[in-house]
């Protein structure tokens, strides 16, 4: 199982290692500083390496490396799943997950680890445990302990753990009873030259936040479950109902979790909301190029596409480009030769553009490669897959909740090749 | 406050500072100076001189303090056995501790101080740890004995705590299931052999219902577990497969890979006649699918599984190609995978999205991955013939960009695609070479060396193309050099007026002005060739060339089936056997997939092929050559055995042989002879035991089972792999011993899992204990085509030559084809020598087993036989351990046997058995010791099957 973890900073130190079994040596990274060396950028880094005793499985998120260490065959995904685990469990102890805070709160850190694995194998991994075992920091307890000599370990058996819910804790208490659902849908396409789409696809999650008093049992059904054919589900969704009468039944864990995520495929449920107008184009002669784009929507059910951003890596032979937005801020990064357009909202009436000129290096041949355009947006009160929650009911307890449900479209991957 | 203020360091020197506060009064400041000593220890500093100071912070009531101290005890205690003890008693007071948390902390703790002094001292608080009413103390316990087990494994074995971990399976509490099932994997991983998990159709069902009710990890752990279990018939499969698919659905990729496992593995079981078929098929790809939707490092996994399934059941994604359309951000690791996934699922129907999708790639930024978009659409090209044309304009507007690395790439797929649709592009030729110059890599320099020589005859100003990389003759590489020399060998047989000075000129750099042997060699070759019969020379030279295959990047077939054993391991990651990587051959054990065995004969699809590779269109693939076992028996199949008996050391049995016969020569009543004919020929029946009971008046007494269940046969083990397919060039051979009626045979079934047909089949033994040796040639009538399957029941005799093996029933076998001939070696269970007229007389018995000394009496356990006395005599019976008396002493049943080896050795033996308790004592005699040990495996595989 997990032998040891190493985090590690872009700058290649090892700032933390936790060990599991007997104590591997830090000399065992050298092979990850080759690996690190031999790929150009942090990203492409491979997951996998292997070295002559152990295997060094990473994973790379909020600038750190978090690289564990395994000796015997364990399943990659088992060690990577697990990672990403601790990742999202410092970012939900600490807000932020990233060098500074990870080295301010290195005992909690430690104790957390040490609850997560035992051995190597994962011990407690839900966050509603975890925080009853190891309570997060916060100012004002920090405070509270400094003056009485508490401590932020419970001494208590979590209450979930063996339980048939093991991610709902016990005795939990609210004065205002209240359930949010959000809805996010992230579209992932590549749109060709021409503008047709050539993938498309949509990764929608239902996030929850859940604040009931007691053991509350839900239910949520859909208008338009034949949508969901392809599903994740926390695991308190009782796959059973599911089955058979397309509705998700659950007894919720406390505050927030992701619900289910799914994935909707078929190319004709998968409307595009934006298009991108382009021209860029090189001469042979001339030092300078053209470069002129419009974004415009599209299938948009009439509601407002906002939080619009252009992204662009121009080719390496760009100097500089001078260009003026209808609307928005642009920048251009001479160095990464990266081309960012802050646009805003989508005004129909008015369609934003950015238009100009772009200055090659004098005397060499046109580039290649043609930039690929990245886009971000936000649509909201829309799920564009046309998924509608119908109703949320709630069993077992007499107190009425407030419920709100929330939908929302974003782009995820979304390519335009020009 | 942060803990960044543990690392402010004083004056005086930091750990004089820690260890004045650690010696505090003061609680508060105790559990500060743990806590900064703890944070130098993540940050590497080494604080062990604190251990005695820390150690005593260890009494306490403050559960966070504790904790730390427990922390930093991990950490050192293996540096400081001596101080660690100092821990001990703390810890098995912890274990009785009224709070389940601190029972639990103090197990968890123990396990982790790797001190061998510790560990004994640690067993009591672990037994009843294990044993704990608090499911979460069991679980933590449970994991302790894995720890344990990595520390001292003799001792765990000793203190019975795997039993006791197995008996965790059946556990209430799913989470201990779990955790019992993680730990004996764990464990069993360092013990290929032993037989930890022995999963039966009991079992199976309660991890399956353990399954739906523990943590994702858990389930992680019992699916992986699942897929070791083989279920006896297809129905069995399916109703697994049916429970295992929900987790599918789960949120965790590890979890839904697993599954895949399950499933992959247990449908080669199912018909694919039926419908659930399928179902499950339509059932894989959308979690395959959301898989790729993951964090880029997740997605690396799936793909390199995805790659291994695809090639399996091509028909799960062949619908799904664009989710592998590559992402321009994506990590150059995860575009390289998803290339060559687009290249397995190209088929007529979609090949024209996918070469518009690697021309797209082809202009983008990373140099590695143009490379490989334009390598794969040469193999599209090569892979779907229809597509062939449009693959080659692809590649020509490729070239035409003249991007360098682009151009060159482009040439060397060309010149595959030549030579698999020759006559048919040479069009392009012109093209080709107006980029000669711009080529600087060895390998597009040879390839287009290699289309000029092969087209000499196209292309008008060849000679002055090749000689223009004849000035630089020596800087070339090696790969650059020969192909020169052939291709202008080639442009001379073509067109030999002008180019005759070339020629020698090449000749004359390749043989004289080289250092390299093989150049030399060749440059020799054709001179040779070329000046004593130029008729040869063009048919060598020119020969026609074999078409080269579909796809070279195959994974082998039997290799393929193993890794599918393997999904979501660090094998199906490295698509190799974990054989191949895992450190010091730990826990090898090869996985194969169960073979189709339907329940309901009538539901059986046509094809029958066992471990299905897909038949139909099967691609070319030469098996890569196996490691053979090496020459292990010495001799030569074609003559056969002579020359004097090798190994001097070896002791011939043929002084036992003597005894044996003292002893039959002894028993009046039976025919003396029938031991010995025995060997030759199946006698027609066993004549002497069916007849009259023999000997004394407490006959009725002995003669309890005489008559029953003798036709029947001894017992036949169920057939094992003894030749991998992977070791034999693609022949797997599984076999068995049989002994029916007298006669011996060795029943073995030979699959063809190469390409090739395979004919010409012998076999041949090595001298051993026993003298077994075949008693006819091996017998295949018909040549064995590529997934063909052949049962053979080979008779056996035992008037072989003998040579004491090690051990006794080892057997070195020698099988050979028209492609190689393969060692192997088995171990034959003794019972098959067990001859028919092994009944001794009671006073023989008697006199027998006072007379054989008593340092040959050897004793065993036999543990878990359910059976009572009748059923276990009638049972040795049929496999020739014949019952001579019983007797009942203070209620245990005694049980006086006899059996006969081939040879004429005797075995007496003593069976005690104990009403309701289902181990048995065995107790052997026989003249030959060495024999005792297997004859009672033999008690052991008889009695328990």
């Amino acid at each position: 199982m997990i032998h040891s973890l190493f985090l590690i900073n872009s700058s290649g130190d090892i700032f933390l290692e936790k060990h599991w079994k007997s104590v591997v040596s830090r000399s065992v990274c050298d092979y990850f500083f080759e690996a690190q060396e031999r790929a150009t950028e942090a990203e492409n880094v491979p997951p996998v390496i292997p070295t002559p005793h152990h295997y060094l499985l990473s994973v790379y998120r909020h600038k750190i490396f978090f690289v564990a260490v395994i000796q015997t065959e364990v399943p990659p995904l088992f060690v990577i799943e697990f990672l990403h685990r601790v990742v999202d469990t410092f970012q939900d102890y600490f807000g932020v997950c990233s060098e500074p805070v990870i080295k301010d709160n290195v005992v909690v850190v430690y104790e957390v680890l040490e609850e997560m694995l035992d051995n190597g194998f994962p011990l407690a991994t839900e966050s509603n445990i975890l925080k009853e075992l190891i309570k997060p920091p916060t100012i004002l307890r920090t405070v509270v302990n400094t003056i009485t000599g508490s401590t932020n370990v419970g001494d208590q058996l979590p209450t979930g753990q063996l339980s048939v819910v093991p991610w709902r804790r016990t005795g939990v208490k609210y004065t205002n009873n209240e359930a949010y659902f959000d809805v996010i849908e992230e579209i992932d396409a590549i749109i060709d030259k021409s503008g047709s789409t050539i993938t498309a696809e949509i990764q929608g999650v239902i996030d929850a936040c859940v604040k009931l008093t007691g053991m509350p049992d839900l239910t949520l059904s859909f208008m338009n479950p034949r949508l969901l054919d392809d599903v994740s589900f926390h695991p308190c969704v009782r796959f059973k109902r599911w089955e058979s009468e397309r509705i998700l039944s659950f007894i919720p864990p406390d505050g927030n979790f992701r619900l289910l995520s799914y994935h909707v495929s078929a190319q004709n449920l998968v409307a595009i909301p934006v298009y991108v107008k382009h021209n860029i184009s090189f001469r042979d002669s001339s030092s300078l190029g053209r470069f002129e784009i419009t974004v415009g929507p599209k299938q948009t059910m009439g509601k407002t596409i906002e939080g619009v951003t252009v992204l662009s890596q121009m080719p390496r032979g760009v100097l500089n480009m001078s260009l003026i937005p209808s609307q928005g801020t642009h920048t251009f990064d001479p160095v990464t030769k990266m081309l960012s357009w802050d646009v805003g909202k989508i005004n129909p009436q008015k369609l934003p553009s950015l238009k100009g000129t772009m200055s090659l290096q004098a005397g060499a041949s046109k580039p290649d490669e043609n930039p690929t355009i990245n886009l971000q947006f936000k649509i909201q009160q829309l799920a564009i897959s046309g998924l509608k929650v119908n109703r949320l009911d709630m069993y077992g307890e007499k107190y009425k909740p407030f419920k709100g449900i929330k939908y929302m479209t974003k782009a995820g991957k979304f390519q335009v090749r020009t | 406050m942060t803990d960044s203020k543990y690392f402010t360091t004083t004056k005086k020197g930091e750990i004089f500072e820690l260890k004045a506060e650690l010696n505090s009064d003061k609680k508060e400041k105790k559990k500060e100076a743990v806590k900064k000593v703890i944070a130098s220890m993540t940050v590497g500093k080494d604080v062990s001189a604190l251990f005695p100071d820390v150690v005593n912070c260890m009494q306490t009531d403050n559960l966070e303090l504790k904790k730390l101290v427990y922390l930093y005890l991990m950490n050192y205690a293996k540096s400081q056995p001596d101080m660690a003890i100092m821990a001990v008693n703390t810890f098995v007071k912890d274990c009785e501790d009224p709070n389940p948390l601190i029972r639990a902390l103090a197990v968890r703790t123990m396990g982790c101080i790797r001190v061998d002094k510790i560990t004994e001292y640690l067993c009591e608080p672990l037994r009843k740890c294990l044993k704990d009413e608090d499911p979460y103390v069991r679980k933590t316990a449970a994991v302790c004995v894995a720890k344990l087990h990595d520390i001292n494994a003799q001792l765990v074995e000793d203190q019975g705590f795997l039993d006791t971990l197995k008996d965790l399976i059946s556990d209430s509490n799913p989470m201990v299931v779990a955790n019992a099932v993680a730990a004996l994997s764990e464990i069993a991983e360092s013990h290929p052999s032993s037989n930890l998990l022995d999963l039966n159709p009991q079992s199976i069902n309660k991890l399956l219902t353990a399954l739906n009710e523990c943590t994702e990890w858990g389930q992680i752990f019992i699916l992986d577990c699942l897929a070791n279990y083989t279920p006896k018939d297809d129905r069995e499969a399916q109703s697994i497969c049916e429970r295992v698919t929900p987790r599918l659905s789960h949120a965790n990729s590890a979890v839904v890979l697993s599954a895949v496992k399950v499933l992959m593995k247990f449908m080669e079981m199912l018909s694919k006649d039926l419908d659930y078929y399928g179902t499950l098929l339509k059932k894989l790809a959308p979690p395959l699918v959301t898989l790729l939707s993951a964090e880029p490092e997740l997605q690396y996994v799936a793909l390199r599984n995805i790659n291994l399934i695809v090639q399996k059941r091509p028909e799960i994604l062949k619908h799904e190609m664009k989710v592998f359309f590559v992402k321009y951000n994506d990590p150059i690791y995860v575009k390289l995978e998803k290339l060559d996934i687009m290249i397995r699922l190209a088929s007529q129907a979609n090949i024209a999205q996918v070469l518009a999708e690697l021309k797209e790639y082809a202009t983008e930024v990373d140099v590695d991955f143009v490379r490989k978009a334009v390598r794969a659409i040469g193999r599209c090209a090569i892979k779907v013939e229809q597509s062939a044309e449009r693959c080659v304009s692809t590649l020509l507007d490729l070239i035409q960009t003249k991007v360098n690395y682009v151009v060159q790439e482009a040439i060397v797929v060309i010149k595959d695609i030549f030579r698999k649709y020759p006559n048919k592009y040479e069009s392009v030729i012109a093209t080709l070479c107006e980029n000669l110059d711009s080529l600087d890599e060895p390998e597009a320099r040879a390839a287009m060396i290699w289309i000029v020589g092969e087209y000499a005859e196209r292309i008008d100003n060849a000679d002055e193309l090749l000689e223009s990389f004849l000035e630089g003759f020596h800087d070339e590489s090696t790969q650059v050099q020969l192909q020169l020399l052939t291709a202008i060998v080639k442009l001379f047989l073509k067109k030999p007026t002008e180019t005759q000075e070339l020629v020698q000129q090449v000749l004359s750099l390749a043989t004289q002005d080289s250092d390299n042997p093989d150049l030399r060699d060749r440059g020799y070759i054709y001179w040779r060739l070329l000046s004593t019969d130029p008729v040869a020379a063009k048919e060598v030279v020119l020969a026609e060339k074999p078409l080269i295959s579909e796809e070279t990047d195959l994974i082998e077939p039997t290799l393929l089936d193993e890794l599918i054993c393997y999904i979501g391991t660090l094998a199906s990651v490295y698509h190799k056997p974990p054989s191949a990587f895992v450190e010091g051959g730990r826990g090898v054990v090869h996985k194969s997939l169960p073979p189709r065995t339907a329940s309901n004969e009538s539901t059986e699809s046509p094809e029958t092929a066992p471990a299905g590779a897909p038949t139909g269109e099967q691609p070319d693939v030469i098996p890569t050559q196996g490691d053979l076992l090496g020459d292990l028996l010495n001799l030569d199949l074609g003559p056969p055995v002579s020359g004097p008996p090798l190994a001097t050391s070896s002791v011939q049995m043929g002084a036992v042989d003597l005894l044996g016969g003292g002893l039959d020569s002894l028993m009046g009543d039976e025919p003396e002879g029938i031991g010995d004919t025995n060997f030759g020929a199946p006698p027609p029946a066993a004549p002497a035991r069916v007849g009259a009971p023999i000997g004394s008046g407490l006959s009725d007494l002995f003669d309890l089972t005489s008559g029953v269940g003798t036709l029947s046969g001894s017992y036949v083990a169920p057939k094992t792999v003894w030749l991998p397919a992977m070791k034999a060039k693609g022949l797997e051979i599984s076999g068995t011993f049989t002994r029916q009626v007298g006669s011996i045979s060795m029943d073995l079934q030979l699959t063809n899992k190469a390409l090739q047909v395979m004919t010409d089949f012998a076999i041949q033994f090595n001298r051993n204990s026993f003298g077994l040796a075949p008693a006819a040639p091996l017998q295949v009538h018909a040549p064995l085509s590529p997934n063909q399957t052949v049962e053979i029941s080979l008779p056996l005799n035992t008037v072989g030559s003998v040579m004491k093996m090690d051990p006794l029933n080892n057997l070195q076998v020698a099988v050979k084809n028209n492609i190689d001939i393969f060692y192997f070696s088995t171990l034959y269970p003794l019972h098959i020598l067990f001859v028919e007229d092994g009944k001794m007389d009671r006073q023989m018995f008697l006199a027998t087993w006072k007379d054989i000394p008593n340092e040959n009496e050897a004793q065993f356990q036999i543990r878990d036989c359910s059976l009572n006395a009748e059923a276990v005599s009638t049972k040795l019976q049929s496999s020739n351990i014949f019952t001579i008396a019983k007797r009942n002493v203070e209620g245990q049943d005694m049980l006086y046997q006899s059996l006969k080896l081939t040879n004429g050795i005797w075995v007496l033996a003593e069976l005690r058995i104990q009403p309701g308790n289902p181990s048995f004592m065995l107790s052997l005699k026989c003249r030959a010791p060495e024999v005792s040990q297997h004859v009672y495996q033999a008690y052991e595989t008889i009695l328990k099957n």
